[in-house]
């Protein structure tokens, strides 16, 4: 605390120093705390995997006894017959995952971009009524969206699942971008209006880079959405060829012989590109994430 | 944002507005604007309004909810709902109110630190719940019962054979997993507070908890409402953490809604009781949408 308010005793500097030596001790207890309580899941994944066995051999272990990357080199090779189809099965996830990260981008952005800047509507009238799809569960909503796709003749194809996907991810992308983007003066926009600029140049060539932090919020929202899924998957793919990540370890998860090992390196292995594209763009998490600091 | 900070910009600055009425859109300006909010119109009125009324008019039989309301799993379902979401939910707004604070501190540890901490937010959840899982699993052992065995020497509990217990483990997985993301937002907010203010506070005289109470809290206050808000309405409709890392058991004892849902659609054959079990949220959920819609308005009148 500043010296203005403690009061004048006999020794507040020691006092002073004490208490900054606590808070600081107490601060790294805290800190050690964080990363364990972070990693000990991940620490478990990489235990499971590196197990030479995989068939419930990892008993009374804390520590790998005989660590090995059979698992991954397996993987690599494709020569187990239990994780042969594990590569198409990333193709697919790839796809979708991609896809859902573009479009939840361009379709919330350009939306935004009416509302927000073009002013079509008030503010709140679209990421309200984009809000409402929360109101019933995503688990709910598969059962009308199987009979629907049905209808669209979307049945066991890729798109069905990425045009639910991006259904669910852009309300909360539009919420994003709408405060972050009052963060940009209208005057930015006016002026490049005043100069002949059409309403798409205006959106090209002003509004996205000027809302980059908020964009790669919600494209790495948007990719984790679809990496986090598992039900829309398993319900809207059926055939074996559309198999993705998500549905193949749910398939270890629910046969009690299937090889752990296994299992968690391909979970592993899953779980790389959505950290690695947060990471890469993690300098414009923090700004984008927090809806431009709302405040009222 | 915290560019505008670091110019002195006092937050409270306001871009100046045209007045209402004021450039309403005309001609080509008008047809773009439309055509900006065409996808988004289509694809919200085919994959969201459609399935919303199939749904609505699928659950529109009285019968179903007696059947549903008469049935045991799902009365214990509904109160497991509303325990995870409650606990769920402000342990993870909580600690994240706190945590924040905690990575505000100016040390280079704890900005690397920061980086390793935002790791569960990244994991794919199947994989990470999936490692919930086999670290609580009791046959044979799991990681966290070997590490309380060989560190403290004790036997830790069967997690998965009492209901309470197990849903106790979904909903630390289920912070586990959001806390990064909260964290970050409500950092977010309190990086967007400039620092003039709490100079101010310090020349006054306020004490650690003063500065916090009338300075940090008055204005993180809405995002942390709307951040809570919207946590629960999404944590409603989560599934994943119950249904891989308890799976429900015992015997259907750690259910929640959405999960029992799958079951009545997938092993009872029995969507339309699916439908109802989800519907039977909304009043629930409404008066948590009105609330965010509420905050959403207010909001924009104020920026």
């Amino acid at each position: 605390m500043s010296s203005v308010a403690a009061p004048a005793r006999a020794k507040p500097r020691r006092r002073h120093r004490l208490r900054r030596s606590l808070v600081e001790t107490a601060s790294i207890v805290l800190g050690l705390i964080l990363l364990i309580w972070s990693l000990i899941p991940v620490y478990n994944m990489f235990l499971v995997a590196l197990d030479p066995e995989g068939h419930n051999e990892f008993t009374y272990e804390i520590w790998p006894a005989h660590p090995t990357l059979a698992a991954f080199a397996a993987l690599w090779n494709g020569d187990e017959e239990d994780v042969r189809d594990i590569w198409p099965a990333f193709g697919n996830s790839l796809v979708i995952g991609v896809l859902v990260m573009s479009l939840t981008l361009l379709v919330s952005s350009l939306a935004s971009f009416a509302i927000g800047r073009m002013r079509l509507a008030r503010d709140w009238t679209l990421s309200s009524a984009a809000l409402l799809i929360y109101l019933i569960p995503s688990s709910t909503l598969i059962v009308p969206f199987l009979r629907i796709m049905h209808i669209y003749g979307l049945t066991d194809n890729l798109w069905s699942v990425i045009a639910a996907e991006v259904t669910f991810a852009t309300p909360y992308a539009l919420l994003v971008l709408q405060y972050y983007g009052k963060l940009i003066p209208s005057e930015l926009d006016d002026a490049a209006r005043i100069d002949g600029a059409s309403a798409i140049q205006v959106y090209l060539r002003i509004y996205v880079p000027l809302m980059a932090p908020a964009l790669a919020a919600v494209g790495t929202y948007a990719l984790l959405f679809a990496w986090n899924d598992y039900f829309y998957q398993y319900m809207l793919l059926t055939s074996e060829k559309h198999t993705t990540v998500a549905m193949a370890l749910e398939q270890f998860f629910d046969d009690d012989d299937a090889p752990w090992n296994f299992m968690m390196a391909i979970a592993i292995l899953y779980a790389l590109p959505p950290i690695a594209i947060f990471y890469a763009l993690r300098r414009y998490m923090a700004a984008g994430l927090s809806m431009g600091g709302v405040k009222g | 944002m915290t560019e505008f900070v670091a110019a002195g910009r006092p937050v409270a600055w306001r871009w100046p507005r045209l007045p209402r009425g004021h450039g309403r859109l005309h001609g080509a300006d008008l047809r773009w604007s439309i055509a900006f909010v065409a996808p988004y119109a289509a694809l919200f009125a085919a994959f969201a309004v459609y399935p919303m009324i199939y749904a609505l008019w699928m659950g529109s039989d009285p019968a179903l909810f007696a059947e549903l309301f008469s049935d045991p799993r799902y009365l214990r379902a509904a109160i497991n709902t509303v325990l995870f979401v409650g606990f769920a939910v402000n342990l993870q707004m909580v600690a994240a109110l706190f945590l924040s604070g905690f990575f505000m501190r100016r040390r280079w540890w704890i900005k690397a630190l920061l980086v390793i901490y935002i790791l569960p937010w990244t994991l794919p959840a199947v994989p990470a719940y999936l490692s919930f899982h086999w670290m609580l699993v009791a046959y044979p052992q799991g990681l966290l019962n070997n590490l309380a065995a060989a560190l403290f020497g004790i036997e830790g509990p069967f997690w998965f054979n009492h209901g309470w217990l197990a849903l106790a483990c979904d909903i630390v997985a289920d912070v586990w997993k959001w806390l990064p993301l909260w964290t970050l937002i409500l950092l977010g907010g309190r990086m967007a507070i400039p620092q003039d203010l709490y100079d101010a506070a310090d020349v006054d005289g306020a004490s650690a908890w003063q500065r916090f109470a009338y300075v940090t809290m008055p204005l993180l206050a809405s995002l942390y409402v709307v951040s809570t808000l919207i946590s629960a309405i999404w944590t409603f409709g989560d599934y994943s953490p119950v249904l891989f890392v308890s799976a429900g058991t015992p015997a259907f004892e750690s259910e929640v809604v959405s999960t029992l849902g799958f079951h009545y659609a997938l092993d009872f054959a029995n969507p339309p009781l699916a439908v109802a079990a989800g519907l039977s949220l909304l009043p629930l959920l409404v008066p948590l949408m009105i609330l965010v819609i509420r905050r959403l308005q207010r909001i924009e009148v104020q920026l």
